[in-house]
């Protein structure tokens, strides 16, 4: 489960590169074979070649590469086993699912009583469920708003920086909360905002009264956007800082020559050189728009209440963990997972339509 | 004859550049504004202190006295004295010290674990055409569009007999798809001359992978190996869910109860009543326990963070 927030879309822009290329084998198989292919081929020589193009028979390109697959298959088992037999264990969904029928847990899938969609009928009749919906998508929408500008804002601001030593420090001081547990980012913010906080600590000293804004429900939905800046900005920065560096100078120089001061450089050569990564990481930030932080959250549920602070990760976690309601729980969780696999695929749709690349090629 | 420019001496210039100094303006640059230059001086360091102000006063409150806690009325800003009470009573034993061995020994053996996996799966895959290559990899990239949820998991970890073991904090999370990919990238961006050239010498792959692969890989295996490593230390949730005895917990899960909750250390109590320990004092040294081992190694491998984030993705 990645529960990030931005970061994690940050992150996964990498492998935006590799995804693509399970369909290289064959593309080049073909390419290779196509010269020497003249028009009329048979079935067999097509076969032929494309046996040859991959190295021989099934048998020999086995023996070839065991090693390989021996390398391959400890990661692939605990992918199978940790990622794939749960999603098989999303039937609960559609069961009474009872713990108790037998000592092993998913055992007692196959003995509990099938409901079909009566899980699902309840949860959209559950108000609670369509408030944990309006809390995500506030957050969601607040995160997008306040969170995704600052680390462009802060990558220009660094790049503009010439001098290699204050770069590389403010880079290290800003790079490292990144590092941090959530847990401890929540304790920090206690210590400023909380009610024995600094703040409210020396407006007290000051005979005012203090606040306790780690409580507060009405501003909670700021709270969490302010810590995931403050833990998580200086990090985003990296993306947009590689951008930058690979601007060519020549374009700068060019445009000076033409007679563009600061501002119209920036505007005309900076930013279209962000885009490509901008509309990348956007992409990624709206497919995964129903995952708003549930470490993060579920660590302060208790302190502001459920009203505020309940969203869609923290609605399966109540109900499941906490109330031993698995069937319902994981019907929630279900719904949040086949509408993220939606978002994603949508959003990859719009980058597509944009002439960007996305997560995968088309 | 570009040998002989090279050893031309060198004009004495004003003073030579050292390492740090600023390179040259380009001519063609506008000669920068003073209000310019003092207000991303000050925009920086607004963002900086942001980030080391409410670290500083964790960190000197855990140093202070119980007197100078009590005359700051609680959080200490500008230090008076040093004393390390608070971290010799936490480390002498008992419930902290035996949470951070803990966290420790998690950190340390998942880490290998999970490198060991990656850097395997990662050469597996880094041949391409190679048998089942495809499968494998779509296999491990669907895991990125669709999750299967937390119930279900916890239904698997504990039907596989993993709750009240550490095993249950490190095998549901030790495969990161994405750093498997970031490391096949980078492998893949090897010369495939050198690996030919040890193949031909009979070289088999464990050598190649060991002797030639890894070796040229070090940025981006000291980067994901951080990124691991961070991972366990931080982690708390699959603690809390599936390990149910207190002396089991790991740090993070202590600094919960003990900071989040204000609940005084096992056995601790009456000493931070009657003695000379503060509890504000205990808390903040728990924290500072906490940040130390990431603050320490982060700035080590920051230089190599842009290969690892980025191999193989955003091109130039």
């Amino acid at each position: 489960m990645a529960h990030s927030t931005a970061p994690g879309a940050a992150a996964r822009t990498a492998p935006s590169s590799t995804t693509d290329d399970p369909a290289e084998p064959s593309a080049g198989g073909s390419r290779a074979a196509k010269p020497t292919k003249p028009s009329g081929v048979s079935k067999a020589e097509k076969k032929a070649l494309k046996k040859a193009a991959n190295g021989g028979t099934l048998r020999t390109r086995l023996k070839r590469d065991r090693t390989l697959i021996l390398m391959t298959l400890p990661a692939v088992l605990l992918v199978l086993v940790f990622n794939y037999i749960p999603i098989l264990g999303n039937v609960v969904a559609f069961q009474e699912y009872d713990p108790y029928v037998s000592d092993n847990g998913f055992v007692a899938i196959f003995h509990s009583p099938w409901v079909g969609f009566e899980q699902f009928s309840r949860i959209f009749e559950d108000s609670a469920f369509w408030d944990a919906v309006q809390n995500t998508f506030v957050l969601f929408s607040l995160q997008l708003l306040l969170f995704f500008p600052i680390p462009i804002v802060l990558a220009l601001l660094i790049n503009s920086v010439i001098r290699p030593r204050v770069r590389a420090v403010s880079q290290a001081i800003l790079y490292l909360p990144h590092f941090f547990s959530w847990v401890l980012v929540i304790t920090v913010f206690q210590q400023i905002f909380g009610g024995a906080g600094i703040i409210a600590q020396t407006l007290r000293q000051h005979g005012y009264e203090g606040f306790d804004l780690m409580t507060d429900p009405g501003i909670f939905k700021f709270l969490v956007t302010a810590e995931g800046v403050w833990k998580d900005a200086g990090w985003g920065i990296i993306v947009f800082l590689a951008a930058l560096a690979s601007v060519s100078p020549d374009l700068y120089e060019a445009s000076a020559m033409d007679g563009a001061g600061r501002w119209r450089r920036m505007w005309h050569v900076t930013l279209p050189a962000l885009r490509p990564v901008i509309a990348l990481l956007l992409v990624l930030r709206v497919g995964d728009a129903l995952t708003v932080g549930f470490e993060q959250i579920l660590l302060q549920r208790d302190a502001v209440g459920p009203g505020a602070a309940e969203v869609l990760d923290t609605f399966v976690w109540w109900n499941g963990v906490r109330n031993q309601e698995f069937s319902y729980a994981a019907a929630a969780g279900l719904i949040k997972g086949v509408v993220s696999l939606g978002l994603v695929l949508a959003a990859n749709k719009v980058a597509h339509l944009m002439g960007e690349q996305g997560v995968y090629k088309k | 004859m570009s040998a002989v420019t090279e050893e031309r001496p060198k004009a004495p210039g004003p003073k030579a550049p050292g390492r740090w100094a600023a390179p040259p303006r380009p001519v063609w640059e506008e000669e920068p504004h003073k209000a310019g230059l003092a207000g991303k001086g000050i925009v920086l360091a607004i963002a900086c202190f942001a980030v080391l102000f409410p670290l500083w006063i964790v960190v000197v409150t855990s140093l202070s006295s119980k007197q100078d806690i009590s005359e700051a009325g609680g959080l200490v800003v500008i230090p008076k004295g040093i004393t390390f009470i608070a971290y010799q009573e936490l480390l002498s034993g008992g419930q902290v010290t035996r949470a951070t061995l803990v966290s420790l020994g998690i950190t340390l053996v998942g880490t290998v674990f999970s490198m060991t996996v990656s850097i395997l799966a990662a050469y597996g895959l880094s041949r391409i055409g190679s048998v089942a290559h495809r499968w494998f990899l779509m296999i491990l990239l669907a895991t990125m569009f669709f999750g299967a949820g937390l119930i279900p998991t916890y239904l698997l970890v504990q039907s596989l007999g993993l709750t009240d073991s550490y095993l249950a904090l490190i095998l549901p999370s030790a495969v990161s798809v994405f750093n498997i990919l970031v490391l096949r990238a980078f492998f893949m961006s090897i010369s495939p001359e050198l690996t030919d050239s040890a193949r031909i010498d009979g070289a088999g792959d464990w050598r190649i992978l060991w002797q030639i692969v890894i070796p040229l890989s070090r940025a981006v295996i000291a980067v994901i190996t951080l990124f691991y490593a961070v991972g366990y230390w931080s982690a708390w949730f699959n603690a809390s869910l599936y390990l149910s005895d207190q002396d089991m917990m790991p740090l993070q899960n202590v600094m919960i109860q003990l900071v989040q909750k204000q609940e005084p250390p096992v056995g601790m109590g009456q000493a931070i009543k009657t003695g000379q320990l503060s509890a504000l004092a205990v808390q903040m040294a728990v924290m500072v326990l906490a940040l130390l081992p990431v603050a320490f190694l982060s700035p080590f491998v920051q230089k190599h963070f842009k290969k690892g984030m980025l191999t193989g993705a955003v091109k130039g």
